[in-house]
């Protein structure tokens, strides 16, 4: 963020006073966002600096192929300042759910944030991008996604790829994957991109997303596979309330039997939680009301990658493609070692009739031994 | 007295196993047994109905316990034994398991023929002498060992997100090159799988091997001797799958 391209624009906190919030809010908002990206209490007041004398950050928002649940996701954030400031009335420049612009008009706001901030805005992209048919299962005003994609990138500081679609296709790259949907960063690999999967992801941490970039400027911290740290390095199932009922060895075996009704842990229904990154167990949702696994759902692992292929939602263990629905790794371990066992048996029995020479003279030999022996 | 027993073979007793081979084996038997075993308690615990609280027990924990600290030990047993494949003897050598000669390859066809489909030649039953590993052996245990491999690396990679240690946090890589611990956690599954059929297949053969030859195929790796026939001996000495080197 340079200060000096970007003037005459409002402070965020301009802004929140202009539309009625007290101090305290404002205060409150940012020690809630400062907890959420996982920063020490020092830093609320770094936060509350940079949303006070920073200028609003364009943003661009892109819908591509998706259902719209991140915005969803988003405008639902616990704190009402996060729709209302960073995302509705503020930043966004350019979305084509939320913006009241449409047709010339809306190409044309695009348009001018693209050219008047250049390098500056922040480019946000929702959904996948098809490229199977030279991309015409999404165009939007006579282009492909993909051109959109890579017109508004090019002028972008940094990339979010909002959701488990911009992040890893989600569901439209499914197998057989007929619009050959792809995520951002198999197209875009110029820029930073932060992938915030899920379906949809957590909205405080989209939030926490943005106004980490807003604070310091650059992107937050990212794991191996690219999403920030804050919200994506510990697995659902380790953050989990029902965990104790893990260790102990206590499951809940069928949906709405005695386990289930006191709680027990949903690993044998198919729970994804220990394989799955994401802070659903510790944010919670709908300002921290509940989360799947507290409204007594397993996980489904909406924010690993290729999670439609992972296999079935309710059982751990994944289908064989190929083989029958059906048939996971065990049925047909079971399988290939009945089989084994069938061609050792038959082997077995085959060695006493293609060796039995070799085996009746060590036996003569041996007979021979044991009576010499005995005289 | 040595005339009356000319037509029964003289046996040569040969050191093939050192001890520690003799103890990584076994040690590595043990351990894949309990990392079977608990494996398969995690992957699908049995259904426990309990008046207990979560607090008075820690079935699913003590099981997952047991199988870290077999692993650890499965991980190192697998290090020593890549080491001895260098300082060991000839039948422990690392050559014995890679195919790096024409030879290699002629005596896992003969062993083929011998042993599975067990052809004769002009009417008579053939034998094959291997004091060692015979070659088909040795590079089904270098598949083993690729199996070891992959079991370290996708265990690992699953348990370094919640090690502080670094020795497990070197293997993060491994779940991120799959996209996450999804498919980390399938190919750890599946590839258990290959050491159930691989321990039916070798328990078989070590029998065959000790009925049909009776070289003292199985208990060699309890006293790490095997028994030659003189006169094979001096004929085939050098037939295992290291011609260049002859048996001293």
């Amino acid at each position: 963020m340079n200060n000096e391209i970007i003037p005459k624009q409002p402070t965020y906190y301009e802004e929140v006073q202009r539309k009625g919030y007290s101090r305290r809010d404002f205060v409150k908002f940012v020690s809630l966002m400062t907890a959420f990206i996982g920063l020490e209490q020092s830093a609320i007041g770094q936060v509350a600096k940079a949303l006070e004398t920073k200028p609003r950050m364009p943003v661009i928002w892109l819908h591509f192929q998706e259902c719209t649940c991140c915005s969803e996701s988003f405008i639902r954030s616990s704190h009402p300042i996060v729709a209302d400031i960073l995302l509705d009335k503020i930043s966004l420049d350019y979305s084509e759910t939320l913006m009241a612009a449409s047709g010339t008009q809306a190409e044309a706001a695009l348009k001018n944030t693209m050219t008047k901030y250049k390098g500056q805005y922040i480019l946000c992209v929702e959904g996948s991008v098809p490229l199977g048919a030279d991309g015409v299962y999404c165009m939007i005003g006579g282009k492909t996604s993909l051109q959109i994609l890579h017109e508004v990138a090019e002028g972008a500081a940094a990339i979010i790829a909002w959701g488990s679609c911009a992040s890893n296709g989600c569901v439209q790259s499914a197998k057989p994957n007929p619009t050959q949907a792809t995520p951002i960063h198999k197209i875009i690999t110029n820029k930073p991109i932060i992938k915030v999967p899920g379906c949809p992801p957590i909205g405080e941490v989209m939030a926490g997303v943005i106004v980490h970039y807003l604070t310091f400027g650059v992107i937050p911290e990212l794991d191996r596979i690219g999403r920030p740290k804050a919200f994506y390095n510990k697995r659902v199932h380790d953050t989990c309330y029902r965990r104790p009922f893990y260790d102990a060895g206590l499951f809940v075996e069928s949906f709405d039997d005695e386990n289930a009704k006191k709680g027990y842990c949903l690993y044998k229904m198919g729970c994804k939680g220990p394989t799955t990154y994401n802070a659903c167990a510790v944010t919670k949702w709908n300002g921290g009301t509940s989360f799947p696994i507290q409204a007594g759902h397993p996980c489904i692992g909406c924010s690993e990658e290729n999670f439609w292929d992972n296999g079935r939602l309710y059982e751990r263990g994944s289908s064989f493609a190929g083989f029958g629905i059906e048939a996971d790794a065990d049925k047909l371990g079971e399988v290939a070692l009945g089989v084994t066992l069938g061609a050792v048996a038959v082997h077995a029995v085959a060695t006493n009739f293609g060796k039995s020479k070799t085996i009746h003279e060590h036996q003569a030999e041996g007979n021979e031994s044991e009576h010499e022996l005995e005289s | 007295m040595a005339n009356k027993y000319l037509h029964i073979p003289r046996l040569r007793r040969v050191y093939v196993w050192e001890m520690p081979v003799r103890f990584y084996h076994w040690l590595n038997a043990l351990v894949i047994v309990v990392l079977i075993i608990t494996g398969f308690y995690i992957s699908n615990p049995l259904g426990l109905l309990s008046h207990n609280d979560a607090s008075h027990q820690y079935t699913m924990g003590w099981f997952r316990y047991l199988h870290f600290a077999a692993a650890y030990i499965f991980f190192f047993n697998f290090l020593f034994r890549l080491y001895w494949g260098f300082v060991g003897n000839k039948f422990a050598n690392w050559k014995q398991f890679i195919p790096t000669s024409r030879r290699f390859f002629t005596e896992m066809w003969a062993v083929f023929k011998i042993d599975i489909l067990m052809l004769k030649k002009n009417g008579k039953e053939q034998d094959h002498l291997s004091i060692g590993h015979n070659a088909m052996a040795g590079f089904i245990y270098f598949l083993t060992f690729i199996a070891f491999l992959v079991q370290c690396l996708t265990g690992f990679g699953l348990y370094a997100g919640m090690s502080s240690w670094w020795l497990p946090k070197l293997f993060a890589w491994v779940p991120a090159m799959f996209g996450g611990d999804i498919l980390t956690r399938q190919i750890h599954h599946w590839s258990m799988w290959f050491f159930i059929l691989f321990a039916v297949i070798h328990v078989y053969l070590v029998f065959y091997h000790d009925y049909v030859e009776g070289r003292g195929e199985i208990s060699s790796m309890g006293g790490g001797f095997k028994f030659i026939e003189e006169e094979m001996f001096e004929k085939n000495a050098h037939q295992t799958p290291n011609p260049e080197k002859k048996v001293k």
